[in-house]
C-alpha cells in the first residue's frame, strides 16, 4: 500500500500551477485528515485543508436544528489544536454534548451575536487571529462575496474556518444551492441506526454527503458518530461479522487507526 | 434632618422620608420643624462634603457607566450615555443596574435616560419610578404634563408663573415668549429651549484627580476620519508610555473629542485586561472611528486612561516542549466592544444533575478549571430553552412512549434509552422536595433522535404533573 494509485506526477504540476493561478501561496497547506481512510482519500490533501472556509449543513428537519451537523463541526474543531471560537445567533448549544463530541468546555469561547451580519463580522474577526484552532460560525445567508472575505481572513489566520449553515425556515435552506467560495460543502442527514441486539438506541447514524470540494470529487458516506469520541466511523464498519458491542469498538479502533501506509503518519505529522 | 444656614436663618435643607412624611419640607426655619416634630434629631448640613461624596460618586460612574458624567447642582449626575448603553444591555437594563447598584451601596436614587438633559431632570425631579426611559423623540410628550418646577428655574419664577395661573410647562410652551422674556428675564425661554432639544447644553465633564492622559490642540478643527486615525495614532504611544512609567495598564479607555460647537463626543475601549501595548489600543480605537460625528471640526482631543491597574506579570513560556497557548485578549476585547460585554462567554460546568441548571456562563478570561461534566448518559447538542409539551402515550411506570406529537408532526418511537431519572434539588426550594424527572432518548423511524421526559416518576403524584416535555434535539 506504500504506492498512491490516484496520484499522478503530471496532474499534480497542473494542480499546482492552477493553483498559483488562483492566486493562492505557493507554500501546500496543511490537512486535517478524518482519521478515516475511505473519506480522507476524496479530499484532496487527505484531509480538510487548515486556512481555508467549509460548509456545513444538516439536511432534512436538521437544516433548521443543526443539531447534527453541529456535532460533525464540534468533532472537526475537537481534532484542531488550540482554543475554538464558537459564533451563536441562538444559545441553545448544550456544552456538555460538545464534551461528549470530544471538544472539551474549556476549549470553547462562546460568542452570541444578534444578527447574521454581526456573526459574519466576528467569524471573520476569528478568522484573522492567528491563535485559533477552529472558528464555527451559525450562519444562514452567505453570500459568494461573504464567503470570499471570510476565505482571504482564513487564508491570513491559518484556523479551520466552519460555517455551520442554519436557517429560520426549511424554504431559506435552498440558499445551500448557491455558490459560495468555500473549499469544502458538507450536508450531514440523519439515518436511522443500526438496530441492537438489546433494546436501547445504538451509535447515530448520518447519511455524509461531501457536495462539493475544490479540485476533487463530491462522494458520500454512511458515517457512524460514537458517544465520547470526535472521530467517526464507516458505518460498514460495524456490518462486519461480529457478535457483541466490545468487538464493534475494537474494530471501529483498529479502522480509525490503523497505520496503513506511511502517508498515513505523514498526515497524522501534518495534523 | 439636616440643617443648614440660609443667610441668618438656619433652616431644613434635608430631611428623611419619615420626617418629610410628617410635614416637614426643604427650606422650613428649623424652629418651625422642631414645633411640629417634637423629638426631631437635627444635623448639621456639611455641603463640602456632601460635594466630595457626590464627586467621588461621579468618577464611580465614569469609570464604570460612560465617559461624561458631570456634576447637577448638590443631589444630581448627569451622564451623556450616547453610544453607551449597548455596551451595558440596553437603555433600561443599564438604568436598573445603576439604581440597583446604588441601592446595594445605600444611596436611593431615580434615574432617567431621555433626549435632552432638560428633560431628564424634569422626569427624575416629578415622576415616583425609579428608572425611566423616556424613547427617543418623545420627550416633549413627556415634558408637557409637567409642573414648570421641573425646569430648573429660580424658586421666584415658579412662583410668578403660578400667580399667572401658568403651571405646567405645556402652558409656557404655548403661551407668548415676548411677554413672558419681559416680566421674568431670558432664563425661561432659555431653559424651555433645553428641555425640548432646540438649544444645545453643553457638559462639563468632571475628570478624576490624577488621570493618565494625553491631549493635543488643533490649530485647525479636523474633520476627516484618516486625520482622525492619525492623530489617534500620535496620542496612544505617549499614553502608553506614561502608563509604563506608573507601572499600569488600562482597563477602560476614554477619547473624549470637543467639537467646534462645544459639545463633547467620547469614545469608550474596554479591555478584558490591563493593556499597554500601543498596537492593540491603536486597533481598539480605531475600529470605533466610524462612530465619531465630527460636526463643524474637532479642535482638542484627549485620550484618558480612565480605570488602569496594575500590569500582571506572567511567565511566558513555562516549558520548551510545549508550545505557549496563543493569546486570545486582543480578539475578545475586539469582540466584546463590538457586540457588549454579555456577548463573549465561556461555559463551566456545575455539579447539578439538572440539565439547565449544569451550565454557566463564565467571563471569557475566567481561570480555566479541569472541570467537567460526568460523562455516561449522552447529552442533546441542542437544548430547548424551555421544554416543550408533547402528546405522547407511554405504559406507566417506567416505558418510554410509543409514539408522540411535537409542533403538529407525530413521530412513531423505534427505539429508546432510558430512563434516567434526574431528582429536584430539595435544597433549592419546598417545590422540588419530591419533584423527579424521568429522561429518555428515544429515536423515530426517520432517525432523528429527542429528549423527552415526563415530569414526575409515573406512579406518585406528588413528584411533578407526569406530563411529557420534550427537552432537547441529539444529532
Amino acid at each position: 500500500m506504500t504506492a498512491e494509485p490516484h496520484k499522478k506526477p503530471g496532474l499534480e504540476t497542473l494542480r499546482a500551477a492552477i493553483s498559483r493561478l488562483e492566486g493562492h501561496t505557493s507554500r501546500k497547506r496543511a490537512t486535517l485528515p478524518f482519521g478515516v481512510r475511505d473519506i480522507d482519500r476524496k479530499l484532496p490533501g487527505g484531509g480538510l485543508t487548515l486556512g481555508t472556509l467549509h460548509e456545513v449543513a444538516g439536511g432534512g428537519n436538521d437544516a433548521l436544528n443543526a443539531a447534527a451537523a453541529a456535532r460533525f463541526a464540534a468533532g472537526i474543531a475537537a481534532r484542531t489544536k488550540g482554543q475554538v471560537l464558537w459564533i451563536v445567533t441562538v444559545a441553545d448549544l448544550f456544552a456538555p454534548a460538545l464534551q461528549q463530541a470530544g471538544l472539551a468546555a474549556s476549549r470553547v469561547l462562546f460568542v452570541e451575536a444578534g444578527t447574521d451580519r454581526d456573526v459574519l463580522a466576528c467569524f471573520e474577526e476569528g478568522l484573522r487571529h492567528p491563535g485559533l484552532g477552529a472558528v464555527v460560525a451559525e450562519v444562514g445567508r452567505l453570500t459568494m462575496t461573504a464567503s470570499r472575505r471570510l476565505q482571504l481572513a482564513a487564508e491570513s489566520g491559518g484556523g479551520i474556518g466552519l460555517a455551520l449553515r442554519r436557517w429560520r425556515r426549511q424554504t431559506d435552506a435552498a440558499d445551500f444551492g448557491q455558490p459560495t467560495a468555500s473549499t469544502t460543502r458538507w450536508r450531514v442527514s440523519l439515518l436511522p441506526s443500526a438496530s441492537l441486539p438489546v433494546a436501547g438506541v445504538g451509535d447515530s447514524r448520518w447519511l455524509l454527503e461531501l457536495i462539493r470540494t475544490r479540485s476533487g470529487e463530491s462522494a458520500d458516506f454512511e458515517v457512524e458518530a460514537r458517544h465520547g469520541q470526535s472521530k467517526l466511523r464507516l458505518a460498514g464498519a460495524s456490518d462486519r461479522p461480529a457478535t457483541d458491542t466490545a468487538d464493534h469498538v475494537d474494530l471501529a479502533a483498529s479502522m480509525g487507526d490503523r497505520p496503513t501506509s506511511p502517508r498515513a503518519g505523514r498526515r497524522r505529522a501534518s495534523a | 434632618m439636616l440643617a443648614g444656614r440660609n443667610g441668618r436663618r438656619r433652616v431644613v435643607f434635608a430631611a428623611d422620608r419619615a420626617a418629610r412624611k410628617a410635614g416637614l419640607v426643604v427650606g422650613m426655619p428649623v424652629a418651625k420643624a422642631q414645633v411640629l416634630l417634637p423629638g426631631l434629631s437635627v444635623m448639621d448640613a456639611r455641603p463640602d462634603e456632601d460635594r466630595a461624596a457626590l464627586e467621588r460618586l461621579a468618577l464611580w460612574l465614569q469609570q464604570r457607566v460612560t465617559p461624561i458624567v458631570a456634576l447637577n447642582g448638590m443631589d444630581g449626575l448627569i451622564l451623556d450615555t450616547t453610544g453607551a448603553d449597548h455596551l451595558l444591555g440596553g437603555e433600561a437594563v443599564m438604568l436598573r443596574d445603576i439604581v440597583r447598584r446604588l441601592e446595594g451601596a445605600g444611596i436611593s436614587a431615580r434615574a432617567a435616560v431621555a433626549d435632552t438633559l432638560g428633560a431628564a431632570y424634569a422626569v427624575t425631579r416629578t415622576t415616583s419610578g425609579a428608572a425611566i426611559v423616556v424613547p427617543p423623540g418623545e420627550h416633549a410628550a413627556a415634558l408637557a404634563d409637567m409642573p414648570v418646577a421641573a425646569l430648573r428655574l429660580p424658586a421666584e419664577t415658579v412662583i410668578g408663573l403660578a400667580d399667572l395661573g401658568l403651571t405646567r410647562i405645556r402652558d409656557i410652551e404655548t403661551a407668548p415668549r415676548a411677554p413672558l422674556v419681559q416680566r421674568f428675564g431670558a432664563e425661561i425661554t432659555r431653559r424651555l429651549d433645553q428641555a425640548y432639544g432646540r438649544v444645545d447644553e453643553p457638559i462639563l465633564p468632571i475628570r478624576p484627580a490624577d488621570p493618565v492622559a494625553v491631549s493635543r490642540n488643533f490649530a485647525e478643527p479636523i474633520a476627516a476620519a484618516e486625520t482622525i486615525a492619525r492623530y489617534i495614532g500620535k496620542l496612544v504611544p505617549p499614553l502608553c508610555a506614561s502608563l509604563e512609567e506608573r507601572g499600569l495598564g488600562a482597563r477602560r479607555l476614554d477619547l473624549l473629542l470637543h467639537r467646534v460647537d462645544s459639545a463633547v463626543q467620547a469614545v469608550r475601549v474596554a479591555l478584558a485586561r490591563p493593556v499597554r501595548d500601543p498596537k492593540h489600543l491603536l486597533r481598539l480605537l480605531s475600529e470605533q472611528i466610524e462612530i465619531i460625528e465630527p460636526g463643524f471640526g474637532i479642535e482638542r482631543m484627549d485620550l484618558v486612561a480612565v480605570l488602569a491597574e496594575p500590569m500582571e506579570r506572567r511567565q511566558q513560556v513555562s516549558s520548551l516542549i510545549e508550545e505557549p497557548e496563543a493569546d486570545l485578549s486582543g480578539l475578545i476585547d475586539m469582540l466584546a466592544n463590538r457586540l457588549g460585554d454579555g456577548a463573549l462567554y465561556r461555559v463551566a460546568p456545575v455539579e447539578s444533575d439538572v440539565p439547565e441548571r449544569s451550565v454557566q456562563r463564565v467571563p471569557p478570561l475566567a481561570p480555566v478549571t479541569d472541570a467537567a461534566w460526568p460523562e455516561g448518559w449522552p447529552r442533546p447538542t441542542r437544548l430547548l430553552p424551555r421544554p416543550e409539551p408533547i402528546e405522547t402515550m407511554a405504559m406507566l411506570p417506567d416505558h418510554p412512549p410509543v409514539f408522540f406529537v411535537w409542533r403538529g408532526i407525530r413521530r412513531k418511537v423505534k427505539c429508546a434509552d432510558g430512563r434516567e431519572r434526574v431528582f429536584g434539588e430539595w435544597w433549592k426550594g419546598d417545590t422540588e422536595l419530591t419533584a423527579a424527572r424521568d429522561y429518555f432518548q428515544v429515536e423515530d423511524t426517520s432517525g432523528e433522535r429527542f429528549w423527552i421526559y415526563r415530569a414526575g416518576d409515573g406512579e406518585h403524584g406528588e413528584t411533578g404533573s407526569q406530563r411529557w416535555f420534550l427537552h432537547g434535539l441529539f444529532a
